[in-house]
C-alpha cells in the first residue's frame, strides 16, 4: 500500500515510495552511495543536503538520512564543503579571546544575517555561538554548539566565509581542556594506578577459578 | 502514523506510568538468564552458523554471512598486482579512521614514527562517532578497576582473555584523563566531579558521558588532533589485501580508491587494522545501529593473511533499536535512556524486566516478550516494546531529557514524536561484534607486525560486552597498538613484499571444495529498499 512521490535528484525525476528518507530514496533510485553517506543516523554530518520543494521559494537544508521525501522535492547533496580548519597545538594554544583573532579572524566579519542559524541541520543557534566565540566566552560557545555534527551547511550559507563548526570545535577543546573544572577523583585514581595500587587485587582476581568468580559476580553488591 | 493498536497500547502505558515509575523490578537469577539466552538470543540459533572450511579457524562456527566473506574471492589477482610499486611509504600504516585508528595514529606519531591513516570513507565515519551513552572507567572512590573487571568478566560470560581485560580496566582512568586533556568535554558537576551513571550489568556508577553525543565528542576531538599533527589521512581509500613479506611479516596493504577504482600500494614496517565491526552484514536479517562501512573488512584481510579469529560466533544485539517510525528502524536508542531510570514496558503497560540487565539478556527478554509471550506491539517492520521515556522527566525532573539525551529527543522529534511526553517503540538491533581478531596484550595478531585495535579485535569482552566498554576499548587498545607498533617499527626492515598468502588461501579454498561466490572484503552494503526493478551488482 505504498504511495509514491516524485523527487528530482540533481534535477532528474524519480518516482519513490513516500515513506523513504532522502538517502533511502537515492538508493531506491539506484544510487550506490560512496560519498554523502556515513553513519546513516544523524551523528556524522556526511549527508548534508539542500533542497527546494516546487512552489516554495525557500531553499531548505537537512541531513539526507534524517529527512523524509515529499512530492516535488528538488534535491542536491553537499557531500563535501571546504571548511577552513586551522592547525594548532592544543598544548600551547592560548585559552583566551586572542586565539580566535589569531586563527579564525573572519568571525569578526560576521554581518549578523543569521543565515547560519536558519540553515543549521541540528537546529542550533549558530550565530549566537559565533558571538560567544567573538567575545572569548568559550564555555558558552561550547555549550551552544555542542550538538554540532559538522555537516558544514552553515558555512555554505555564510557571506563572511566563516567555518563555524571548526570555530566551535576549537572553543570546545579549549573549554574541555583548560576551562572546565578538573576532576580530582580522576587524577587521584590515575596516580593510584600508576603506583600499582590495584595490581595485587586484579592479579588475584585473574588467578581465581571461574566457579569462584561466578559466585563473586552473582552475589556482588550493586550500587543503588 | 501510529496505528490504532499502537495508540490503544500507548494509553495503557500512560495509565500505568505512575505506578511503573516507582516500581523496582527484581533482577533475574543466573539460571533464569541462562535459560532465557539459550532460547531467545540470536547467538544461540545454531542454524544461523556454519563451520569454516578454510584458514586457521577451520571447523569453527561463524555466521553464514561472515563465512561467505571469509571464504570469498580476493578483489585482486595477485599475479597482476605490481608490488615493486610504492605509492605510499610509512613506518606505521593505520587502516581505519575511527576511534581506535585515530588513537593509534596519535600514539605512533607521539613515538616519533612516520604514520599514515587510510580509511574507506572519511576519518570519523565510524561506530565511535555513533556511540551515544558513555564510556566506563572506575575512577570514583567507591569503585576500583577490580570491581570493573568483575562486572565485565561476568557480563561477558567469563570468556574474556584475562590479560586483555586487565589492561582495559586498569588503563581506563588514564584513557579518560587523556581524552579530557585533549579537550573532550565530559559531563561534570561544578566541582569537577564526573557525572556518572549505571549501564546494564555495572555494579558501580562509572559511565562517563558527554550528553548523548559521547562518541561524537570523542571522535571529533581525536580527528581534530590527527589533523593538527599533520598525520596524513588518505580518505575514500580501502585496504583490500594485506601485503606480507617473504618472511610472513606484515609489510603493507593493497589499497583501492573508492571513487576512481585505482589500485595503490602502501608499504609499511608495521600495520594496524582498525577497521571496526560488521553490523552492515545484517546477521539474521537484523537491522543495525552501525555506520555505513561496518562490513567486517578487517576480519577478512587479517584472516586471509593468517591471523586467528576469536569468538567470531558472538554478536551483540543492542536491546533498544528504534522499532518505529520505519525511517529510523534499527537506529540506536542509547542505553543511557535506561541509565537515567527509564523502564521497558510491554503492550499491556507492564514492566517485564529490570531495565539494566546486560545487553544480551535484555535483548533476549524483549524478543521473548514479542514472540512467545505475544506482548509486543505490531509495527510496519515487525514488533516492539515500549521504552517509557516520559518516566525520565518524572524521575529526574523536567528538562532532564533535553540536557542529558538531546540526540534522542532530536531523532524522534524529526518524525513528530516528543519523547518527553510519548513513549517510544524499540526492538533489538545488530550493534557490535563481540568477537574478532585474536591479539596479544601488545595488540599484535598471529601475523608478525600486524596489529589490531578496536571492534575488529575479539577477546577483550568475552561473549558479551557491557555498555561503555567499547568506547573505552577503542581508546585503550588503540593507543596500545599505536605505541607497540611504533616501538616495533623502529627495528623492522621489511623483506620482499608478496601476496603469496592470497594465492595460497584461494588454493586451500579450492581444495576444500569451496566455490567462492562473492568478492571480499565487502566494503559497502547495497540497499534498494524493496525496489522491484532493482538490478545491480554489489559494490
Amino acid at each position: 500500500m505504498e504511495n509514491f512521490v516524485n523527487v528530482f535528484l540533481f534535477g532528474k525525476c524519480y518516482s519513490v515510495p513516500d515513506n523513504l528518507t532522502i538517502m533511502g530514496a537515492m538508493e531506491y533510485a539506484g544510487y550506490q552511495l560512496v560519498r554523502g553517506c556515513g553513519c546513516r543516523n544523524g551523528f556524522c554530518g556526511a549527508c548534508a543536503t539542500i533542497y527546494r520543494v516546487r512552489g516554495d521559494r525557500e531553499l531548505r537544508v537537512c541531513l539526507a538520512c534524517q529527512t523524509k521525501v515529499v512530492n516535488d522535492m528538488y534535491i542536491a547533496t553537499l557531500p563535501f564543503f571546504p571548511l577552513i580548519k586551522q592547525v594548532y597545538d592544543i598544548e600551547k594554544v592560548p585559552a583566551g579571546e586572542a586565539v580566535m583573532m589569531q586563527l579564525y579572524p573572519e568571525i569578526y566579519a560576521c554581518v549578523g544575517c543569521n543565515a547560519c542559524t536558519k540553515s543549521c541541520t541540528q537546529g542550533l543557534n549558530v550565530m549566537q555561538y559565533i558571538a560567544y566565540a567573538q567575545r572569548g566566552n568559550f564555555a558558552r560557545c561550547a555549550e551552544e554548539s555542542f550538538d554540532c555534527v559538522m555537516c558544514g551547511v552553515c558555512s555554505s550559507r555564510c557571506p563572511a566565509g566563516i567555518s563555524h563548526p571548526q570555530v566551535a570545535l576549537l572553543a570546545r577543546r579549549i573549554n574541555g581542556k583548560y576551562l572546565a573544572p578538573k576532576s580530582e577523583h580522576l587524577e587521584n585514581r590515575v596516580r593510584e594506578i600508576r603506583d600499582g595500587t590495584f595490581d595485587d587485587l586484579l592479579e588475584a582476581l585473574m588467578q581465581k577459578p571461574v566457579d569462584e568468580l561466578r559466585e563473586l559476580y552473582n552475589n556482588r553488591e550493586i550500587e543503588a | 502514523m501510529y496505528t490504532g493498536e499502537m495508540l490503544a497500547s500507548m494509553k495503557k502505558v500512560e495509565a500505568a506510568r505512575e505506578a511503573n515509575t516507582v516500581l523496582e523490578p527484581r533482577r533475574m537469577t543466573a539460571e533464569e538468564k541462562d535459560a532465557l539466552l539459550e532460547t531467545y538470543h540470536p547467538d544461540y540459533k545454531k542454524s544461523e552458523f556454519v563451520a569454516l572450511r578454510v584458514g586457521v579457524n577451520r571447523g569453527d562456527a561463524v555466521p553464514h554471512e561472515l563465512a561467505a566473506l571469509l571464504e570469498g574471492r580476493s578483489r585482486v589477482d595477485p599475479a597482476s598486482v605490481d608490488l615493486t610499486r610504492c605509492d605510499y611509504e610509512t613506518d606505521v600504516l593505520v587502516i581505519g579512521g575511527g576511534g581506535a585508528g585515530s588513537s593509534a595514529a596519535i600514539e605512533a606519531d607521539n613515538a616519533g614514527m612516520k604514520t599514515m591513516i587510510v580509511t574507506k570513507l572519511r576519518i570519523g565515519d565510524a561506530n565511535t562517532m555513533m556511540a551515544e551513552g558513555g564510556i566506563q572507567a572506575a575512577d570514583k572512590p567507591n569503585d576500583s578497576p577490580a570491581i570493573h573487571y568483575l562486572d565485565a568478566f561476568g557480563g561477558g560470560h567469563f570468556a574474556a582473555k584475562p590479560e586483555l581485560l586487565y589492561k582495559l580496566v586498569n588503563e581506563a582512568p588514564d584513557a579518560i584523563l587523556w581524552l579530557n586533556e585533549l579537550g573532550v568535554e565530559f559531563d561534570k558537576s561544578p566541582d569537577g566531579t564526573m557525572i556518572t551513571t549505571h549501564g546494564g550489568g555495572t555494579s558501580r556508577k562509572r559511565m562517563h558521558a558527554a550528553r548523548d553525543y559521547t562518541g561524537a565528542e570523542i571522535m571529533r576531538t581525536l580527528r581534530d588532533e590527527v589533523l593538527n599533527r599533520g598525520i596524513p589521512v588518505i580518505d575514500f581509500t580501502a585496504a583490500i589485501e594485506l601485503i606480507l613479506d617473504t618472511d610472513g611479516r606484515c609489510a603493507g596493504a593493497v589499497l583501492y580508491n573508492m571513487e576512481t577504482g585505482e589500485i595503490k600500494i602502501a608499504r609499511a614496517k608495521c600495520v594496524i587494522l582498525a577497521t571496526g565491526g560488521a553490523g552492515r552484514l545484517h546477521y539474521q536479517g537484523f537491522p543495525t545501529s552501525n555506520h555505513y562501512g561496518a562490513t567486517a573488512d578487517g576480519l577478512i584481510l587479517g584472516y586471509r593473511a593468517g591471523a586467528k579469529l576469536l569468538y567470531a560466533d558472538t554478536l551483540q544485539y543492542h536491546p533498544t533499536g528504534a522499532a518505529y517510525p520505519e525511517q529510523i528502524f534499527g537506529a540506536l536508542v542509547t542505553e543511557k535512556v535506561r541509565s537515567l531510570g527509564d523502564k521497558l514496558v510491554n503492550a499491556h503497560g507492564e514492566v517485564f524486566m529490570h531495565p539494566l540487565e546486560t545487553r544480551d539478556v535484555t535483548a533476549a527478554s524483549i524478543i521473548r516478550e514479542c514472540t512467545d509471550r505475544g506482548n509486543g506491539v505490531k509495527t510496519a517492520d515487525g514488533t516492539g516494546v515500549w521504552l517509557d521515556t516520559p518516566m525520565i522527566e518524572r524521575r529526574g525532573g523536567e528538562g532532564t531529557i533535553l540536557s542529558r539525551i538531546p540526540a534522542m529527543h532530536r531523532m524522534f522529534a524529526q518524525y513528530g514524536i516528543d519523547i518527553r511526553v510519548e513513549p517510544i517503540l524499540v526492538y533489538p538491533t545488530l550493534h557490535y561484534q563481540n568477537g574478532g581478531l585474536d591479539i596479544t596484550p601488545d595488540g599484535m595478531t598471529a601475523v608478525e607486525n600486524l596489529f589490531a585495535a578496536g571492534e575488529v579485535v575479539g577477546g577483550i569482552h568475552g561473549r558479551n560486552r557491557l555498555m561503555g566498554n567499547s568506547l573505552l576499548d577503542v581508546i585503550v587498545f588503540g593507543r596500545n597498538a599505536g605505541r607497540h607498533a611504533a616501538e616495533r617499527a623502529k627495528s623492522v626492515t621489511p623483506g620482499t613484499p608478496t601476496l603469496a598468502h592470497v594465492t595460497a588461501f584461494a588454493r586451500e579454498a579450492e581444495e576444500a571444495g569451496v566455490r567462492a561466490e562473492v568478492q571480499s572484503p565487502k566494503l559497502l552494503p547495497t540497499y534498494s529498499h524493496g525496489n522491484p526493478d532493482f538490478q545491480r551488482k554489489a559494490f
